[in-house]
């Protein structure tokens, strides 16, 4: 009974496809993209080069990718979620191998005249993975501990490639993108637990492993006025662009801590800085709704699919995009350790930036073919 | 629907809602910080970002100083007093600069110069508005600071050349560094940084730039500096030593000035280190330090003689006669011609219907080797060059290290070319005809070569055939550093291979040339015997150039001038070599001009001889000379 839904609604014309993208999402889009230029702009003391310039070309690459997969067949990313996931695999292998050193972390490797960061393109791969995987899989056998084998290694495998780099904050991300996704699957509350506790008892193993500058990050977050010149710096700095822009700020290309370079990397990971320091809580709050109100979209999308594929896709893409927000944001006012995560959409960065307009296109894929139904194989067969 | 869908859409629909709940407390979470930090705490981050800002600030590092080999002081570094702009700390940059130009010359051309900089460059970064102050100027300006916001009074280093134009091309100038230099590079845009665009401090540059050093400082949220919190002086330049002897230096520059266009090369003929070297005319590298003028530079690029060019490394030249020896080495090596060959000169050498002229009218009559080096005659070689090929002639002059650049370590060297079929079938288009292979032995035709060729030529014949490398700095650890290639740091000899045989009767030759009353350079020999030079006249016409060097080089013919080059390549003492040179002289008619420079400046070195006497090593350098 189930095969003879498949031939339902999927197969719109194109005219049609291009009426029921989500636009509303879009336009949120473009008005976030729109505050990365600026503040990109900001960053350069108020000249388009070097950041703001290559930005707008990076989106408008990225809108191309974004239509281009939104209105490609859902049943397309089913069919080759494993291939994507395999493919990204395999760029972080490459990457460990032959990636140039960047920060202390090899997380970049050249395609040609591309410079692309493999373990951005792996958290849309581990979305896309695992909602294949219990795409496949009916709640009876979610709750099987032997079913949870095969999904357990599509996060390890990348997340472990990424905690050679090392990288702490994807893999963080990776491990936290997976957990959602089994969390929405269906998986039980206790093996969460279990989880966490097995997680906390690793943390003093894991601390030998940890490069000395990751330490000193660590440290650093807990007492950051310990060493002012050092560690510290970054969150001492970052806190007082924060805090002096009061609640209004000190007024667009007026940021004193970005323009006289007390921050590091202010056009990547702590763009949030320059823009609250210059527009305040006003400035600030504004971005955090917009993001709000994406992430509604992202989860409105995800529980109106008729197709788990496409609900898990949405929200496993929401909760990633929100896990960046959140992390970069809270790292940056000090909340949490200094851990390399960009803010999406809004720093600096090639491929951060398209992954995520492909992870968008998926969404508003989903959207598109939200009447989709696909088979839920049944008994024995787990896809992989 | 599905009913197994329907399950799993209810509890996924739960758990969407509890993650979701989840989302808004964590972003309350943000919200909550952001107002904490902004609203509550924000009075104490606005006087921390208004008092206790620190900031990295660069320190140039002194840039090395260049010796002779023996010491003296070639580029230094003096003080210099100058004014800078900090355009955020001026509320009216024009207001600002209107009253400095009412206390310094600052014409319309620098005042774009320093609107430019400011509209390029970051805010807090000083501009240099007026350097070389007198001091009076300084004084002036600086009991008026207060009502001059954003305005600094500087004390830095500025380059200076005590040999002006003798070294000119050698040491080249340094200067601000361009737009293109200082992308990624903050350290560039200091004021007052300079960095190298010729010559050696050019080719040197890293090595002379040394380390930058840093200090934290307090700054307020104007940028001004509160405080100093650490300090890290960085590193200096290293010091470079040469291995010019500045005394032979000056006099060659000095004998070569009497000319309009020259240059000369004196090389230490066992190892290629270069003694001396000049190019005439020439242009002082302070005047480029000190900022030069418009009207200056265009007096200087417009020269229709070229100042600007070292002429010694980057001027072409047909060898003419000088090219002989590299001729008859290679009919020897070949075996075209024996030791003892004779040819029969009727003052002119058919080939088909073509007839090539010996330069003596009447003709040499019967000639053998050693007559034909000393007397030059021409149809001996076309003779020589007809049986040789111009293969094996072009294989030869390449080991001679003609038709490519020499290696040395000064930017710009120009190739040369010695012509094959196959370059010219490439270059041109058309196939090699026999008759050019006659022009070439007789060193005219496509063949050029730069004096730095034919001076390192001349080594490689005179030391008894050693492939030996000119170059110009002693200090090994420096060039490493500079990543020079190895083979120039610690030099070796390898032997080129010829027979020492045909080395001696061609060294032995070239001394009748000043010996014998019949040689071409027999007016021009050194008296005294134990300075005795031996050497080979050369005369390039220049007429047929532009018709021959179509696409070859950036040589230009002078329509006013239509004379011959004259060329003279040297080594003395004849019996065991110490020295080897070349000088030529651009349109200097006879060969005989040439050659008498060579007298004077030959006799000079080994009066001064500086190969006699050990050269300083590491005194001045920071870099120590370890071989």
């Amino acid at each position: 009974m189930d095969d003879s839904f498949t031939h339902e609604p999927g197969n719109l014309p194109l005219a049609r496809k291009l009426l029921v993208v989500n636009w509303g999402l879009v336009f949120l889009l473009c008005l976030v993209g729109a505050i990365s230029i600026a503040m990109l702009y900001s960053a350069a003391n108020g000249h388009m080069r070097p950041w703001a310039t290559r930005q707008v070309l990076h989106f408008a690459e990225g809108f191309a990718i974004l239509f281009a997969v939104a209105l490609t067949d859902l049943r397309f990313w089913l069919k080759y979620a494993y291939v994507i996931y395999l493919i990204s695999l395999l760029l972080l292998v490459l990457g460990d191998v032959s990636g140039t050193i960047g920060l202390g972390a090899k997380r970049w490797i050249a395609l040609g005249p591309v410079q692309l960061e493999p373990s951005e393109v792996a958290k849309v791969a581990l979305v896309l993975a695992l909602a294949r995987y219990f795409n496949g899989l009916p709640i009876d056998e979610v709750v099987r501990m032997r079913r949870l084998l095969a999904p357990l290694a599509l996060i390890f495998m990348p997340t472990l490639l990424v905690l050679r780099q090392p990288d702490l904050g994807t893999a963080f991300l990776l491990s936290m993108i997976g957990a959602a996704m089994f969390f929405l699957a269906g998986v039980r509350w206790w093996k969460f637990a279990i989880a966490l506790a097995l997680v906390i008892a690793a943390i003093p193993v894991g601390w030998h492993f940890l490069h000395a500058y990751q330490k000193e990050r660590l440290l650093g977050f807990l007492h950051p006025e310990s060493d002012p010149l050092g560690a510290g710096y970054h969150i001492i700095q970052s806190k007082i662009a924060l805090g002096s822009g009061g609640v209004f700020g000190k007024g667009f290309l007026r940021g004193t801590q970005s323009h006289l370079d007390f921050l590091p990397e202010k056009q990547t990971d702590f763009i949030f800085t320059t823009l609250a320091e210059e527009f305040g809580m006003v400035g600030g709050l504004t971005l955090l709704v917009l993001y709000a109100l994406i992430f509604a979209y992202g989860f409105a999308i995800g529980l109106s699919s008729r197709n788990q594929f496409g609900r898990l896709v949405a929200l496993g893409v929401t909760t990633m995009v929100f896990l960046y927000v959140f992390v970069n944001i809270a790292m940056v006012s000090g909340l949490v350790p200094v851990v390399g995560v960009p803010l999406p959409l809004v720093s600096y960065g090639g491929t951060a930036l398209l992954t995520l307009m492909f992870a968008f296109g998926l969404v508003l894929c989903v959207s598109v073919h939200r009447d989709l139904r696909l088979p839920t194989r049944g008994g024995g067969s787990g896809s992989l | 629907m599905d009913r197994r869908d329907a399950d799993r859409y209810k509890v996924l629909t739960r758990r969407a809602v509890l993650i979701g709940s989840a989302q808004i407390g964590l972003i309350g979470v943000l919200v909550g910080r952001l107002y904490d930090l902004e609203v509550v705490q924000a009075s104490k981050y606005k006087l921390l970002a208004r008092d206790n800002s620190i900031s990295l600030r660069f320190i140039v590092p002194i840039r090395g100083r260049i010796f002779d080999r023996f010491g003296a002081e070639l580029a230094t570094n003096r003080r210099n007093y100058r004014v800078l702009l900090v355009p955020e700390q001026t509320n009216d940059v024009e207001a600002t600069l209107d009253k400095l130009g009412d206390m310094l010359p600052i014409d319309t051309e620098q005042r774009r110069n320093i609107e430019r900089l400011i509209e390029e460059r970051d805010a807090f970064i000083p501009v240099t508005v007026a350097s070389h102050l007198t001091w009076k100027q300084f004084a002036s300006i600086n009991v008026r600071i207060p009502s001059l916001p954003g305005v600094q009074l500087g004390v830095g280093l500025t380059r200076h050349y005590p040999m002006g134009t003798e070294l000119a091309h050698i040491l080249g100038y340094v200067g601000a560094p361009t737009q293109k230099n200082v992308q990624n590079n903050p350290l560039l845009e200091l004021p007052g940084f300079q960095v190298g665009k010729s010559g050696i401090e050019k080719q040197y540059d890293l090595a002379l730039r040394g380390k930058a050093g840093y200090r934290r400082v307090e700054v307020n949220a104007m940028g001004r500096e509160v405080r100093e919190l650490e300090r890290n002086n960085g590193t200096p330049g290293s010091n470079i030593n040469l291995t010019i002897d500045v005394r032979l230096q000056s006099f060659l520059s000095q004998r070569l000035a009497a000319h309009r266009v020259a240059a000369g090369v004196v090389l230490d003929a066992a190892t290629c280190d270069v003694l001396a070297m000049a190019s005439v005319p020439s242009y002082d590298p302070n005047d480029f330090v000190l900022g030069i003028t418009n009207a200056e530079w265009h007096r200087l690029n417009d020269d229709h003689r070229h100042p600007l060019n070292d002429l010694a490394i980057t001027g072409q030249f047909p060898p003419g006669s000088t090219f002989k020896p590299v001729v008859a080495m290679a009919g020897l090596e070949c075996g075209a011609i024996q030791p003892d060959t004779k040819f029969f000169c009727p003052g002119y050498y058919k080939l088909g219907d073509a007839v090539f002229h010996c330069w003596k009218l009447g003709g040499h009559g019967l000639i053998g080797l050693q007559g034909a080096i000393e007397q030059s005659c021409d149809v001996f070689f076309y003779n020589v060059a007809h049986r040789t090929g111009i293969m094996n002639i072009a294989h030869m002059a390449r080991r001679f290290g003609l038709g490519s650049p020499t290696g040395i370590d000064l930017p710009g060297e120009a190739p040369g070319l010695i012509p094959t079929p196959s370059w010219k079938e490439k270059a041109l288009g058309r196939p090699w005809e026999p008759g050019e292979t006659l022009i070439a032995g007789i060193g005219q035709g496509y063949v050029l070569t730069t004096p730095l060729q034919l001076a390192v030529m001349t080594a490689r014949l005179s030391n008894g055939g050693y492939g030996v490398t000119p170059r110009m700095v002693r200090n090994p650890a420096v060039m490493a550093a500079n990543d020079m290639p190895q083979s120039l740091a610690r030099p070796t000899h390898t032997p080129l291979g010829f027979n020492r045989a045909h080395v001696e009767l061609i060294l032995s030759a070239m001394k009748l040339v000043t010996s014998n009353p019949y040689g071409t350079a027999y007016d021009q020999r050194i008296t005294e015997p134990q300075f005795a030079m031996a050497g080979k006249t050369g005369t390039a016409q220049a007429r047929h150039l532009k018709i021959r060097t179509i696409g070859l080089g950036r040589y230009k013919l002078v329509p006013w001038i239509e004379r011959d080059h004259g060329l003279f390549i040297c080594f003395a003492p004849e019996d065991t070599p110490r020295y080897a040179a070349a000088f030529v002289i651009e349109h200097g008619g006879e060969s005989s001009r040439a050659a008498a420079i060579a007298h004077d400046v030959m006799l000079q070195a080994q009066l001064l001889a500086p190969l006699a006497r050990p050269a300083a090593s590491g005194l001045y350098g920071v870099a120590q000379e370890t071989s």
